[in-house]
């Protein structure tokens, strides 16, 4: 059985609208579930469609229904072993895939253009080539940036930023590269250039991301999911493929979309993040500079003590809670507070954790209901109000110094407003500065308790205390 | 006078660019991790391509440098897309109401 060309397209526009129905079903957590079904539908249409167009069921489609299978079973094998806490390790890693399954398209259809109908080899049409090398180009730098951000993200590589001397420089005249390769390959049609322009990019998206520091992974992560998308549409121009182009521009303008609401949560432009090295300079501020200012610290007990007699406490999670793992015991200790007849909430500022949503997922894989937890203008006028502000593995989001002094680098970053409530307990291992390189004032103020334990323990200590 | 089909899926690529943007942008920043994992499963549609490219191969001949790349394509796809939506699934699965207090 076949299908005509025009049938086919018709349900690939299908299986589209179902993909922008499935974004649409996120809008709110009961309709997502419904959402997601929608993707997988849309999925299975043009996987069908496909395999109908081609009408080719000889061993061939035997080997691909393999090759689909054995993919199949590691990403179902992974999706279900996967701990929430490393959820931004595995987006990466399957934003690297994507590129690189971008470029083996590519590099599939360079080779053997009359299978896509896209001329001879050595004489392809000048208008898929340019889309096929573009969208290769993208999906290679996809492939290797994603692969850094996965390293620095699991912590095989350091997540303090990899700075040299010359790189902006070299780092342009790559991206330069990239252009006139392309050019000269679309007029030469030259195999060699092909391959150097895949070269290249695996280069230059190296390059791009090893300058950026571990807290700036929320926009990485962003950038990388818009790549991915782009990379998807390029192939999509070149095959003609209309589901393949609508998803494309979807998570395209999706990832822009966040990684702008990230840079916005940091009061930085995307270039400033971009170009890297924020925090490195971290060293150069010596310690002589910071006065020794008195703290208040205390222990489980204390903020026991305070929780219990307050009747409401906010909850500010930070990335600390998720190297913890103490979203679990967090809860517990919320459950107690709440038997208590304490009003508790959660308050998330856009870029705690290391991608965006982070927190939310943490916490919801803890049992908390989505409604008790509230984003930054929802939440921030509460402070005043609240008797016990509960800062968990949060530090930069936090510090009163975005608000008040012009000099500091977080100067005008939306923060939290922890310090209007009349007590402010805040779990950190040490005194040292966050990853933005300075001391936050709120450690040193009136109201201001300390709590110097591991996320983890110092939960579970004030539960037993309550 | 003929206008070249490029035009057209241009028209859709602007298009869905701008429904893409309204439509991220209504959706709520708590499921945004959930948005990236399954905007990267949908974006394995690329899989369509990397099925033509592995079935270019003929009868005597399934296996060429061509289709290889094709497979391997396949398969990479392929760990997206059930990884991908899956675990989009198990996250929304967590996601639940407070209980009506009695």
């Amino acid at each position: 059985m076949m299908i005509s060309a025009d049938l086919s397209a018709i349900f690939y526009l299908v299986s589209g609208v179902l993909f922008i129905l499935a974004l649409r079903g996120l809008s709110s957590p009961e309709t997502s579930r419904q959402g997601n079904l929608f993707g997988i539908l849309g999925m299975i249409i043009a996987i069908t469609v496909t395999f109908l167009s081609t009408g080719n069921f000889s061993t061939g489609f035997i080997f691909v229904l393999l090759f689909i299978l054995v993919g199949g079973s590691i990403g179902a094998f992974i999706a279900y072993k996967i701990p929430m806490t490393a959820m931004p390790e595995l987006v990466a890693g399957f934003h690297s895939l994507v590129g690189l399954a971008a470029v083996f398209v590519a590099i599939s259809a360079f080779l053997n253009p009359e299978a896509f109908n896209l001329g001879t080899q050595g004489n392809i049409k000048l208008g898929s080539l340019i889309e096929m090398s573009i969208g290769a180009a993208v999906g290679a730098i996809t492939f290797s940036g994603s692969v850094i951000a996965f390293l620095k993200l699991q912590g095989v590589m350091s997540g303090s930023p990899i700075t040299f001397k010359g790189q902006h420089p070299l780092n342009a005249i790559i991206l330069v590269s990239i252009v006139v390769l392309i050019y000269l390959l679309c007029s030469t049609q030259s195999s060699n250039l092909f391959w150097l322009l895949l070269g290249v990019s695996f280069l230059i998206g190296f390059l791009l991301i090893i300058p950026i520091g571990g807290a700036d992974m929320p926009v990485v992560i962003s950038m990388l999911n818009s790549y991915s998308g782009w990379a998807a549409a390029g192939i999509g121009f070149t095959l003609e493929n209309t589901a393949l182009i609508i998803t494309g521009a979807l998570v395209g303008s999706s990832g822009a979309i966040l990684s702008y609401i990230m840079c916005k949560g940091m009061n930085r432009s995307f270039f400033n993040v971009i170009l890297g090295g924020f925090g490195a300079t971290e060293d150069t501020s010596s310690p002589s500079i910071k006065e020794q200012r008195p703290v208040k610290s205390g222990n489980a007990d204390d903020a026991a003590f305070l929780m219990k007699n307050a009747s409401s406490v906010i909850i500010v999670p930070g990335y600390g809670m998720a190297v913890a793992q103490a979203q679990h015991a967090l809860r517990e200790m919320v459950d107690t507070l709440k038997k208590n007849d304490i009003k508790v909430s959660y308050a998330i500022h856009p870029v705690a954790g290391r991608m965006p949503g982070h927190m939310n997922v943490l916490l919801a894989e803890a049992n908390v209901p989505y409604d008790e937890v509230f984003e930054l203008e929802e939440i921030n006028n509460d402070f005043a109000n609240a008797d016990v502000a509960f800062v968990i593995g949060a530090n930069d989001v936090t510090n009163p110094v975005a608000k008040t002094d012009p000099q500091s680098p977080i100067y005008g970053m939306p923060v939290l407003d922890v310090e209007k409530c009349k007590s402010v307990l805040f779990v950190k291992r040490s005194l040292s500065p966050g990853y933005a390189g300075i001391d936050n004032d709120l450690f040193y103020k009136e109201n201001t308790l300390m709590l110097f334990a591991d996320a983890k323990k110092m939960t579970e200590d004030i539960t037993k205390n309550l | 006078m003929e206008i070249d089909p490029l035009i057209f899926r241009l028209s859709i690529f602007i298009l869905s660019i701008f429904i893409g943007y309204y439509v991220v942008w209504s959706v709520t920043p708590s499921l945004h991790t959930p948005l990236m994992s399954v905007t990267n499963a949908i974006s394995s549609v690329i899989i369509v391509g990397a099925i033509i490219a592995g079935l270019s191969g003929n009868a005597d001949s399934i296996f060429n440098v061509s289709s290889i790349f094709g497979f391997l394509a396949i398969a990479l796809a392929a760990i997206n897309i059930f990884g991908g939506f899956l675990v989009t699934q198990r996250m929304l699965a967590m996601y639940k109401k407070k209980k009506k207090d009695k």
